[in-house]
């Protein structure tokens, strides 16, 4: 039995229900590891100790008193820093809102307290979750839990690195082309993104409101599908949320079986992959054959164009979705300034980061009187075709298989080139813009250490079908049951 | 040289919903600053537009009342543009796929004289959209301060193609948009409130030349005289400029109704570049036909129309149908008297020159008033029975609107009945009045009708007023008839 603090939810949910240990003591070994982790992974932009504590002090009231919610009832879940929870600091790591605390719950903050989860800290990002390596946090870099010298991933790294490391239960990240998948990748955990649509987006803050999801990171499948089914739902508050029954996805898991036909995009495994990660998906990609699983090859012939496509769409959403901070509402606001449209550039130029100002310049561009049509217009047209892809592949197969990221976690500072971190992505961004499920499940290590991911790409709102797929790989491997020194 | 005037208007029409566009908090006037808002509202990190169905209920209507095409699926864009009033720097508004396209406003223009009827047009409408207000500046000396009560208001923007000729013409079509949009129950369009706000595009140019002349945007325009005082202003500035051997720039111009002049806002060089794109956290709407036909049953006949029926089938005169069918409650209560009674006229004449008038200067809405369609029924019953005479009717009415009184017990109670019920009596007048005045009947008989005048001053008097003039006149005329 691994320490407490690198136990899976459905481990303490029997330990509490069996009155084992009490969601106090779990919360107190988590608050006493991350303080004593927390100066070299630096997962966490702040935490509320005494909070987390009498969360868990009413969930074990409850329990005391029969009323226990179920297998988050007591489990520290922690935040990325995008999601609103009452009271507490909400920063998207940016000096834009460096001391913005929020005054209302998102809508996952406000299904996770009704199970009854204890909320644990807020997780540092890139800031406005743009990024693939949480470098362009206003506030710290984070490290990775395996190589502290090395990037946990991003634009949720502070999600993936904190569970790595065992200063959370669970934690919650926002996916929009890959930030949930690429870090859980990096880290060595499992990282969900699930349909658009399938979880609200209330209380997110927005980066490309069409790609945006929030999705679980967790130590298992099944714990993400514990956690997935605590958040998703319609929710009246997001239009954009999907009409229709959540079904129980833990106990989907056990009855779905295979063999399942799965396909392998050749697209996804050309030139820039590491071999090391080629090598370790053949592997998976063998052990699923071995199952009795049909392999096919199959083409995504627009992914070429994916990039492109996704840096269109999210710069253009993006220069508009941050329109808002502009320092007269709340947030960031220059001295000094001499007049309203002065007060807007300094607030902007003080409080947002490089990778933002470059985002929001790149938007603003595509969307300008002229250029819509030959840009964002075409992107969206191309996007069709993108999901229309992916579509047509599961005419013949259940699920695709694909690396998560073509490369392993990556030194910090190591990559300064804009274009050459947003290669990164270049496996997940597809899921995104055709609006799919996607899993990122640990599926080895580099000689040197580092964590490889595999991703496994679902057919729309069948997440029970992929969490299946998912679960039936990491039953037979033991790469969850790794943990990093620290 | 001669010139045509062009004038196309943006209108702006404030929704009267419960609640804002995109957010449960509610919509209102008057209140405290900053009181209507919450985190939508207020664009906080992380809050999501949902869309207000009952704002998008009253588009379809106004579309429908106007005759316009309702779009089977439209769709919500961003207007992306900086300035403190509005919380998310966008304003969610419809770009390329408005709500409502085409339709039109009729409009009269005035007549010849007061009592015909002018000539009446249609002013085509290019479309109507849904979108949300933005907040309000209140500046002071060394700083300003915003206030987003109004900010998430449902607005509906009207814009007519520009084909209004005349101040006259723009002044006639707001007249009767406002009138329709609160017909159809969608906004009361105070424009003191800011519920209805005006925007014209006004040109010049040879009369015979079918392209646009240089357009210029006039703002500001915030009653309905000052639409018709800033356009004929704009119009003579437009016409001295050209006169002067100048030329028009394209530019937005602001109208001081206070002083009667505008002065520029921006050229064409400084216009926005909005980056308008498709909304994506609102989905967009498919409008069906099962949409439509309910608030179809909704829609109520407009003032025109109504106009035409009252005209045709209560045979009133156009100067009383042009006091009764501008307001609808007024309408309503018209039509309501006018079937209790039966007689139409009557009933019209009494709420057009009695009941507005009391109303008037008791300051009084028609809702508050005492009398009901009804009393007036009754009063109109009393005065044609030859009960009560006309003035004695008077005041009857006056009595009625200050006590709610029924008009029969104020005629007991104050003696205001006509008499003699007795024929007898009322026939011995008659006789004595033929046997006094020899030279009127011998004229009578010999064919001059108005000579039964004469008798009739004779018997009226004997009576006291209180006599009938139907039944005296018809008593005279049967002993004069007698052999």
């Amino acid at each position: 039995m691994s320490e407490l603090y690198f136990q899976s939810i459905a481990e303490h949910a029997a330990g509490l229900a069996a009155k084992k240990y009490s969601a106090v003591d779990l919360t107190k070994a988590v608050i006493a590891r991350t303080k004593a982790v927390e100066g070299r992974v630096q997962a966490f932009n702040s935490f509320d100790e005494a909070d987390a504590l009498a969360q868990a002090a009413e969930s074990d009231a409850r329990r005391a008193a029969g009323q226990a919610r179920g297998a988050l009832d007591g489990i520290p879940i922690g935040l990325k820093d995008v999601i609103a929870v009452t009271g507490q600091p909400l920063t998207a790591s940016s000096k834009m809102l460096a001391n913005f605390v929020s005054p209302y719950d998102g809508t996952v903050t406000v299904k996770l307290k009704q199970a009854g989860a204890v909320l644990w800290g807020r997780l540092n990002c890139d800031e406005f979750a743009m990024g693939s390596s949480t470098e362009n946090s206003a506030f710290h870099p984070t490290g990775n839990p395996w190589d502290p010298t090395r990037v946990p991933g991003g634009s949720s790294g502070g999600s993936a690195a904190a569970l790595a490391a065992g200063e959370a239960t669970a934690t919650l990240g926002s996916d929009t082309g890959g930030s949930i998948r690429q870090p859980a990748a990096f880290c060595g955990v499992v990282g969900l993104k699930p349909t658009y649509g399938l979880v609200s987006r209330y209380g997110l803050i927005a980066f490309a409101s069409s790609l945006d999801q929030i999705g679980p990171f967790a130590r298992t499948v099944e714990d993400a599908a514990i956690v997935l089914g605590a958040i998703a739902g319609h929710d009246p508050l997001d239009s954009t949320s999907f009409k229709a029954d959540v079904p129980d996805y833990r106990a989907e898991l056990g009855a779905r079986q295979g063999p399942w036909r799965l396909g392998i995009p050749k697209e996804y495994f050309g030139a820039g992959l590491d071999p090391e990660i080629g090598a370790a998906v053949e592997k998976a990609i063998a052990f699923y054959r071995a199952q009795g699983c049909e392999i096919k090859e199959v083409s995504l012939p627009h992914t070429q164009y994916c990039l492109d496509t996704y840096y269109i769409i999210a710069t253009a959403e993006a220069s508009s979705n941050l329109a808002r901070y502009d320092g007269i509402r709340y947030g960031h606001r220059a001295k000094n300034a001499k007049d309203v449209v002065d007060l807007y550039f300094q607030s902007r130029a003080e409080g947002f980061g490089a990778e933002v100002k470059r985002r929001i310049i790149l938007g603003t561009y595509v969307l300008s009187s002229g250029y819509y049509d030959a840009y964002y217009l075409r992107a969206q047209k191309v996007r069709t075709l993108i999901r229309q892809d992916f579509l047509n592949a599961y005419r013949d197969v259940d699920a695709l298989l694909t690396p998560t990221s073509p490369i392993p976690a990556f030194k910090i500072g190591e990559k300064t080139d804009p274009l050459a971190l947003y290669l990164c992505d270049i496996y997940t961004i597809g899921v995104n813009l055709a609006g799919l499920p996607g899993i990122s499940v640990p599926c080895g290590f580099t000689k040197s250490g580092l964590p490889i991911g595999m991703q496994l790409i679902g057919q729309p709102f069948n997440e029970a079908g992929l969490l299946a797929i998912a679960q039936a790989y990491e039953k037979a491997h033991e790469w969850s049951a790794r943990h990093p020194n620290l | 040289m001669n010139y045509e005037v062009v004038i196309g208007l943006e209108v702006h029409v404030q929704i009267k919903t419960r609640s804002k566009i995109f957010t449960r908090v509610a919509a209102g006037y008057g209140h405290e600053p900053n009181t209507l808002t919450d985190p939508v509202v207020l664009a906080l990190p992380g809050t999501l537009p949902v869309m207000n169905k009952a704002a998008l209920d009253a588009v379809i209507k106004a579309g429908l009342l106007l005759g316009c095409q309702i779009a089977p699926v439209c769709k919500w864009d961003r207007k992306n543009y900086f300035y403190p009033d509005s919380p998310k720097n966008y304003q969610i508004s419809q770009y390329d796929q408005p709500l409502c396209l085409g339709g039109s406003v009729e409009i009269e223009l005035p007549g010849p004289a007061r009592n015909l009827m002018g000539e009446h047009k249609k002013i085509p409408l290019t479309r109507i959209h849904l979108e949300e207000d933005v907040g309000k500046l209140n500046h002071g000396a060394t700083d300003s301060l915003v206030d987003y009560n109004r900010a998430g208001t449902p607005l509906m923007e009207i814009v007519s193609d520009p084909a209004m000729h005349s101040a006259e013409e723009a002044y006639a079509y707001l007249t009767s948009l406002r009138a329709a949009m609160v017909y159809g129950g969608i906004s009361d369009c105070d424009m003191e409130k800011g519920q209805l706000r005006c925007d014209a595009n006004i040109s010049i140019r040879p009369v015979g030349q079918t392209t646009l002349g240089t357009k210029v945007e006039l703002k500001n325009l915030n009653s309905i005289s000052f639409v018709r005082d800033g356009i004929a202003h704009e119009i003579k500035r437009q016409l001295a400029v050209v006169e002067r051997g100048g030329t028009l720039v394209q530019e937005t111009r602001d109208y001081d109704g206070q002083t009667g002049t505008s002065q520029s806002l921006r050229s064409k060089e400084m216009a926005h570049d909005y980056r308008y794109f498709p909304d994506p956290d609102l989905m967009p709407v498919k409008v069906d036909e099962a949409w439509k036909t309910r608030l179809r049953a909704e829609c109520p006949e407009l003032p025109f129309d109504k106009q035409r029926r009252f005209v045709e089938q209560y045979q009133l005169p156009y100067t009383l149908t042009s006091v009764l069918v501008w307001d609808r409650t007024l309408a309503d209560y018209f039509e309501s008297a006018a079937k209790l009674s039966g007689k139409p006229q009557a009933v019209g004449n009494w709420i057009a020159n009695d009941l507005l008038r009391e109303l008037g200067s008791a300051k009084l809405e028609l809702a508050q008033s005492k009398v009901s369609p009804a009393q007036i029924a009754a009063l109109v019953k009393l005065v044609d029975s030859g009960a009560v005479l006309t003035n004695a009717a008077k005041e009857i009415f006056i009595e009625m609107f200050s006590s709610g009184d029924q008009p029969e017990a104020i005629a007991e109670r104050k003696g205001l009945k006509a008499a003699p019920t007795d024929a007898g009596e009322l026939e011995q007048w008659c006789r004595d009045a033929i046997a006094g005045n020899a030279k009127a009947v011998a004229e009578f008989k010999s064919g001059k009708d108005s000579a039964i005048n004469a008798l009739k001053g004779p018997v009226m008097k004997v009576g006291k007023g209180k006599a009938n003039p139907k039944l005296v006149d018809e008593t005279l005329r049967r002993l004069l008839a007698a052999p």
